[in-house]
């Protein structure tokens, strides 16, 4: 009891300043004053500086006519059209070279990475040589070297590289033919969904049956199968309703078929290259993460080495692996905003760049092309936060 | 009495040692092998010749006129780089004042040998001294205007120097940020933290090309009428904001590692916040994450190349104007691969001295 009363005494004389909670709300309150001063501070420059300059904001001039053109769309698009729609065509470009890039770069990054582990001491050898050079070199470095050293100087449309008169490569671009489809392609489509669906059941029927009776169903083989064939039957079964359009020279430029214009492909080149490098090094990462233990294990329960690589390394290995995989996806996406060194039309390039100048909204516009990513950007982390969550090391 | 003497050992079979053992081991193990083996050594055949060919064996290193390259085809011109070499170097600076840029490497070189001997004693003052003192003897170096050295904007300085300048600003500023930010994250403040989480997501979530249009069209909007900032004052800090965000990620996923015991040891001893993150938390996390400091260097590195894009000068603008050159077209493979090779000595350098420094700062049991 006498003990008790002064340490109360003495915790009641602590001088308030002293008390971390007191302490912490102070410091706190100071930071909400400083942060709004300093907000308010810009608001008010802002407003007076456009005021200056005359400049309205809000978001009208939106739909006012843009008046220039634009050397891609993936949808219709010509001067006639608004700022509006320049936003969609330069946000599908982006969204176009980002899908491009992340597809080549996985590709990439899977081979190299494997490659770089790979017993044959040549092959891991070429992969680190690789890997190290393309990491340590300026991403703008690299799509300038593909555009300016690599496209640039490619003959031109009349001396094309002509393979097989049905792909032809010059410093317009690249010429595919494009498939054209007919009355009655649709039902190929309908195969493939049906197909799809199909698999999904079966692959459903397989899984519980596995677990039932412990009977395993080449699912993979059969699905895979089953989603090309059927659409193929189809295909053939009605006719082969398609035919390709095929590019031609026609003054000094092809026309028709599928044109890859210089500058996505250098975009893609330089994304995938650089990117898959870095994935490499994700995968990489992943498969040594799995301790030889875990094989040993697997091969001590009888496991063959096939079925170990699929349900013991893989997933293991996975788990380090997709993050760092989203991250780079990420990344590579932002990237892709470099687009605007060598004017492919991307959304910083067009957006931010010639509707930015033409109109003078600067706030407006960079607020909506800096959204645009943060909306990425935060989808992604959600992704993330959700698979971590599902795949996390369930530990005691 | 005879003693039993037994055989010497006979060698281990010649396919099994030496070079063809290891041949066999590392190349031929199997048919799937030996076939890669081959596909490889053909992919480095089809490549490895052509390119010494005409990067070194054919090339043409000295001049100062394009005749030569253009008499003989096939070899890589370096005339085009060493013809404007100076140009890459210093940018725009005037040529007579070479010397004050020259001074000031020389002068940073030399201050940074002893921070490397081990043995230095005074090593904590000289870093504070390269931190802090020499930003302001090199910043009047370059721009000049005191003690009778000319006047020379920011504007003109430019090429590799002017890459170095944007880069080290950037890590000697985005390091501390990016603590005091880690540390905000993880503070049990919840408006310091929020706004710290804020901060973090948003540069993290941007490309650094938005970042530097919104320093380059929107920071003159923000700030009052007639304050005129500098160019590349303004690329600085966009980048050095930038990059501080994931610093703090980085040095946040280093708090994370240190155990909790850690923590209530230091508040348990009676250290104050401060000085328990830096005499115990820090120190620890700090040497757990060198390797993903130093990668968010060499990415700062690499990144100061976007200024081109907002019109500073930088090593790889310097080249590209070069480029445009009409007396000079056509050799953008030269001058492109020069800056891709200078931009990788650094970067490669880098990566190499933080493996070195792991391993040297590496007191835990190793196996």
């Amino acid at each position: 009891m006498a003990t008790d009363k002064p340490t109360q005494t003495s915790a009641s004389k602590v001088a308030l300043w002293r008390l971390p909670a007191f302490r912490a709300i102070v410091f706190q309150a100071l930071l909400v004053v400083a942060i709004g001063a300093f907000g308010y501070y810009l608001l008010n420059n802002t407003l007076q500086n456009m005021e200056q300059r005359g400049i309205t904001t809000g978001f009208g001039f939106l739909s006012n006519a843009a008046g220039f053109g634009i050397l891609q769309s993936l949808i219709p698009y010509d001067e006639t059209y608004t700022y509006g729609r320049t936003f969609f065509v330069g946000l599908l470009n982006t969204l176009l070279v980002a899908g491009l890039g992340i597809f080549f770069a996985t590709f990439i990054g899977f081979f190299v990475g494997v490659a770089r582990l790979s017993r044959n001491w040549l092959v891991a050898r070429l992969a680190t040589v690789y890997i190290e050079t393309f990491r340590n070199i300026p991403l703008l470095l690299q799509i300038m070297f593909w555009y300016f050293a690599v496209l640039r100087p490619l003959p031109l449309p009349r001396q094309s590289i002509n393979m097989g008169d049905t792909v032809f490569l010059n410093n317009r671009g690249l010429f595919f033919p494009r498939p054209v489809a007919e009355d009655g392609f649709g039902l190929v489509w309908l195969a493939l969904l049906a197909a799809i669906i199909g698999v999904a059941v079966l692959a459903r029927w397989a899984h519980k049956r596995q677990d039932a009776t412990g009977q395993p169903f080449p699912i993979y083989s059969v699905g895979t199968a089953v989603i090309l064939g059927l659409p193929l039957l189809v295909f053939l079964i009605s006719g082969a309703p398609m035919h390709f359009d095929y590019p031609a020279l026609k003054g000094f430029n092809f026309k028709g078929g599928l044109e890859v214009i210089p500058e996505l492909a250098a975009l893609v080149l330089a994304l995938s290259i650089y990117t898959g490098a870095f994935i490499a090094e994700a995968v990489r990462s992943g498969i040594l993460s799995v301790t030889h233990g875990q094989t040993e294990a697997a091969f001590a329960l009888g496991l063959r080495p096939q079925v170990t690589l699929k349900l013991v390394i893989i997933p293991q290995a996975m788990r380090v692996i997709i993050p760092q995989l989203t991250s780079q996806y990420l990344n590579l996406t932002k990237n892709s905003s470099l687009a605007t060194a060598i004017g492919y039309p991307d959304l910083v390039s067009v957006f931010a760049g010639t509707t930015l100048n033409q109109t003078g909204q600067a706030v407006e516009v960079i607020a909506m092309t800096m959204g645009v990513y943060l909306t990425i950007s935060l989808l992604i982390s959600m992704f993330m936060n959700w698979y971590n969550k599902r795949k996390q090391l369930v530990e005691r | 009495m005879s003693t039993h003497t037994p055989q010497p050992d006979l060698p281990p079979p010649i396919t099994s040692v030496g070079v063809i053992g290891w041949l066999r081991t590392n190349l031929f193990s199997s048919w799937g092998n030996t076939v890669l083996t081959l596909a490889a050594a053909y992919v480095v055949y089809l490549t490895l010749p052509p390119l010494i060919e005409w990067a070194l064996i054919k090339a043409h290193w000295l001049g100062d006129s394009r005749e030569p390259c253009d008499l003989e085809k096939g070899g890589a011109c370096w005339v085009f780089v060493s013809v404007r070499f100076n140009q890459f170097m210093y940018g725009l600076y005037p040529e007579a004042q070479y010397w004050r840029i020259n001074l000031a490497a020389i002068l940073l070189v030399v201050l940074m040998i002893p921070l490397f001997i081990k043995q230095f004693p005074w090593k904590l003052w000289l870093g504070f001294f390269v931190l802090f003192g020499y930003p302001v003897i090199a910043f009047y170096l370059f721009s000049g205007g005191v003690l009778g050295l000319e006047h020379v904007e920011t504007s003109r300085w430019g090429g590799l120097t002017l890459t170095l300048v944007l880069a080290s600003v950037g890590m000697a500023a985005s390091f501390p940020l990016g603590i005091l930010l880690a540390l905000g994250r993880r503070s049990s403040m919840p408006i310091v933290k929020s706004v710290c989480v804020v901060f973090i997501e948003f540069w993290r979530g941007v490309p650094l090309i938005t970042v530097l249009f919104m320093s380059s069209v929107m920071l003159p909007l923000f700030l009052p009428e007639g304050t005129n900032f500098d160019k590349l004052l303004r690329a600085m800090i966009g980048i050095s904001l930038f990059q501080s965000a994931y610093m703090a990620e980085v040095v946040r996923s280093g708090l994370q590692a240190i155990p909790k015991g850690q923590y209530e040891a230091a508040q348990a001893m009676g250290l104050s916040y401060w000085q328990s993150m830096s005499l115990i938390i820090l120190p620890q996390a700090l040497k757990l994450v060198i390797p993903g400091i130093v990668n968010t260097f060499i990415a700062l590195f690499k990144d100061t190349t976007l200024v081109l894009i907002i019109g500073l000068f930088d090593m790889l603008a310097m080249i590209e104007a070069a480029l445009a050159d009409p007396k000079w077209l056509g050799f953008s493979i030269e001058g492109l691969s020069f800056a891709a090779f200078v931009y990788w000595i650094f970067c490669f350098s880098m990566s190499r001295y933080s493996m070195a420094l792991e391993r040297k700062l590496h007191t835990g049991h190793k196996r």
